[in-house]
């Protein structure tokens, strides 16, 4: 490679660590959403480099939706112990108990859309002014359209045809009080940068993204994991088949894929040979087309 | 490491932007961009062929790939800057796409800020026309250091050899006349596909690369500049444990020019020279830094530096200085007040500023200068002048795209209503 000249993965991380530092400079109370998945993992790791030798500068906060794959949680405690960060968890469950949210019946109910509420919550009850998300463009077509700084109203409401403009390195973060700012530091990378960062890194991720034995049943194409949280059809058949995750979200909604794939460089050449995206796998995007962006604009991630 | 897995690691990163009027085919180019390099999965695929079928279209449109809102899809056209992705062995690749019609020069200029090459495209049956003019016009205003002419449609024009020359021609007079430096052309059909990934079999008589070819290949290394060194500091950083009990840390991103330790540097504004002790990451001291990495500088003697203050070069400084004449892109519905009071951010500095004199507006069409009207709106350009409360460290904007560039911010609304170039 040429003198002075850095791959397309330093680059990443270099305007990564940039974008977040610019975050805990501009905000007063920023916290780092946090879901134990792998945009995430990687966005604290890029949050770590940025304030070395000093500690992370903000909390992480995690929205639980209750349905959790147990490995994620422990992967979650294990890494704040490790790594002396504090951690805010805000459940699903709570906005439940307090009538704030009506929980989805059915087979196909799922939290995820719940999330919006306790986040927005969260985010008011501690007078967080800016949250940043692991969200990155090549994730959906909503996203591409999506800011570094993106700018919500005092409902929390994204207004995706008047945005900021947004140019060369220059992040305008001022606000009224009462409105906030979501921050997404990866906006750039894609599912493929972030497993080659992985790799590169040697950052530790959840084990249920390799490959291991789990009860399954198929649900739309999608092969759901078995869990109390999911209740099954009396049509649909328990099978135990080798996994692993592409992506890890809410239990009820994260299809897993068949896959041998148990080294980061198998996983790399398994998403190289993909022909679908990792959104594929998320049920809580195949409710229409424009699914992400209804959801978005109310104020999701 | 397997080979496939290393040589994902020696890719490197290209940004670039679209330019082109409504309809040239700047979607499609992108969607067959995309297409043909395998970066469009099959659930993308389905959907847009979904999306397609609805609208009662024959064939499937790859410009629904780009199109992302709601509104975008449902009324066929791009609204707002969006941002694709693709990568081939050699090279990972961000794609500002940007619209063609109203609000254009505002969004074009989005694109063209971080870009490293501008696509224009040209329609072969209409030729250079007024709007490459303008196209042209603000790539060479924002400094994209390359720029390649896409001479599109050429299935509707016979695959002609004569059409091609001729608006090649053409279009080097208009560099000419901008002093644009680097200018490549290809003829391609966006919708068929020659020339954009695979070398065309109707135009064998074009002996040059393909579109895919050209942007892997480009040389972008050389388009940063490793002269003037520029550390805008950006956070301090002082761990509050026994370890790092007196450590005090400059981070930020190199703006330009390289720093090493034992560099001698000087810190604006207060002047205080001294030098490098060390360059520190995560990873450990570094032997160098260099754009667009983001460190952290560890200074010999205790000065006092914080946000805002930028570390250069002791030998070569920028300008420092309140009175400030800059090009501007205006971006707002509001349109600018004669002597208004702005905050101005600039590098991790920031200023409140107020408008003194609009010299001249540029006319985007016929690049005239227009004196007699000075009220600056949505979309136009203009040449200003300004007086900042507080002095900036400033360099050209051709000269420096970092410490030349500013946004200005609308105090009452928040609104980043300008874009600014310093002259
Ligand atoms: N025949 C032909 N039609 C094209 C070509 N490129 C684009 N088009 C058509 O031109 C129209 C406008 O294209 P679009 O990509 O939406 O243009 P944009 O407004 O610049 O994004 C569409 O109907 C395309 O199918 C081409 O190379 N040849
Ligand atoms: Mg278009």
């Amino acid at each position: 490679m040429k003198e002075y000249n850095i791959n397309h993965l330093r680059e990443l991380e270099a305007e990564s660590i940039f974008v977040i530092r610019e975050v805990a400079a501009q905000f007063e109370n920023p916290v780092m959403l946090f879901s134990g998945g792998k945009d995430s993992i990687v966005m604290f790791h890029l949050a770590r480099k940025a304030f070395a030798p000093a500690k992370v500068p903000f909390a992480l906060m995690h929205i639980d939706t209750g349905h959790n794959f147990p490995e994620t949680i422990q992967f979650r405690d294990e890494l704040m112990e490790e790594t002396g960060t504090r951690l805010i968890v805000r459940y699903v469950q709570e906005s439940i108990d307090q009538g704030k949210v009506v929980e989805e019946t059915g087979f196909d109910a799922s939290r995820n859309k719940l999330q919006t509420v306790t986040l927005l919550d969260g985010i008011e009850d501690l007078q967080v002014d800016c949250a940043m998300g692991g969200g990155r463009r090549d994730e959906e077509k909503a996203r591409a359209k999506e800011r570094f700084f993106s700018h919500r109203d005092e409902f929390g409401q994204w207004d995706p045809k008047n945005q900021r403009p947004e140019l060369w390195n220059l992040f305008n973060g001022k606000k009224h009080m009462g409105e906030h700012f979501r921050v997404f530091p990866i906006s750039n990378w894609t599912e493929m940068d972030v497993w080659q960062y992985i790799y590169l890194e040697n950052i530790k991720i959840p084990n249920i993204y390799f490959s291991h034995e789990r009860d399954v049943f198929v649900r739309n194409g999608n092969l759901l994991s078995v869990s109390d949280f999911i209740p099954m059809r009396d049509t649909e058949k328990v099978e135990k088949r080798i996994v692993r995750f592409r992506t890890i979200g809410d239990a009820t909604c994260t299809g897993a894929v068949e896959s041998e794939a148990n080294s980061l460089e198998d996983i790399i050449e398994e998403v190289a040979a993909s022909r679908t995206t990792e959104r594929g796998t998320r049920h809580d995007d195949k409710r229409s087309e424009a699914a992400m962006e209804d959801r978005k604009k109310e104020g999701y991630f | 490491m397997s080979d496939k897995t290393s040589g994902y690691l020696d890719m490197e990163l290209l940004r670039f932007t679209t330019a082109g009027s409504v309809d040239d085919g700047k979607s499609t180019l992108i969607g067959r961009l995309l297409y043909d390099s395998k970066a469009i999965f099959e659930d993308q695929m389905e959907a847009i062929e979904i999306s397609s079928q609805k609208r009662g279209d024959e064939e499937v449109d790859l410009a629904l790939l780009t199109d992302g809102l709601r509104a975008e899809r449902e009324q066929g056209i791009t609204i707002d800057v969006a941002y694709r992705y693709f990568a081939t062995p050699k090279r990972k690749f961000i794609i500002a796409d940007t619209p063609g019609h109203i609000q254009y020069t505002r969004n074009m200029v989005t694109g063209a800020s971080t870009a490293n090459a501008a696509l224009i495209l040209v329609d072969s049956r209409n030729g250079v026309i007024e709007q490459t003019l303008r196209h042209s016009y603000i790539a060479n205003l924002l400094q994209i250091p390359h720029i390649i002419v896409c001479i599109n449609k050429m299935d509707l024009v016979d695959y002609s050899e004569e059409t091609y020359n001729k608006i090649k021609e053409d279009y080097k007079k208009v560099a000419e006349k901008l002093n644009i430096k680097d200018v490549r052309f290809i003829p391609i059909s966006a919708k068929f596909g020659d020339n954009v990934v695979d070398a065309s079999e109707n135009m064998d008589w074009y002996k040059g690369e393909t579109l895919l070819n050209l942007l892997e290949t480009i040389e972008i290394v050389d388009d940063r500049n490793h002269q003037d060194a520029r550390f805008p500091v950006q956070y301090v950083i002082r761990p509050q444990s026994d370890e790092y009990h007196d450590y005090r840390g400059y981070a930020g991103r190199v703006a330009s020019g390289i720093f090493r330790p034992g560099d001698k540097v000087k810190v604006l504004p207060s002047g205080l020279e001294t030098t490098v002790k060390s360059i520190d990451t995560f990873d450990g001291e570094l032997d160098m830094a260099f754009p667009p990495q983001s460190v952290t500088l560890n200074l010999t003697d205790d000065i006092d530096v914080s946000r805002g203050d930028m570390i250069v070069s002791a030998e070569n400084s920028p300008k420092v200085e309140q009175e400030i004449e800059a090009m501007i892109c205006w971006m707002n519905e509001r349109a600018m007040m004669p002597r208004g009071k702005y905050t101005i951010k600039h590098t991790s500095n920031e200023a409140r500023c107020m408008v003194r004199d609009v010299k001249f507006k540029v006319n985007v069409n016929t690049l005239e200068e227009v004196t007699e009207d000075k009220q600056v709106a949505l979309n136009d350009i203009a040449c200003i002048t300004f007086k900042s409360a507080k002095p900036l460290f400033v360099d050209s904007y051709k000269e420096n795209r970092i410490t030349g560039s500013f946004i200005m911010i609308d105090e009452g609304t928040n609104e980043t209503v300008a874009a600014g170039m310093i002259l």
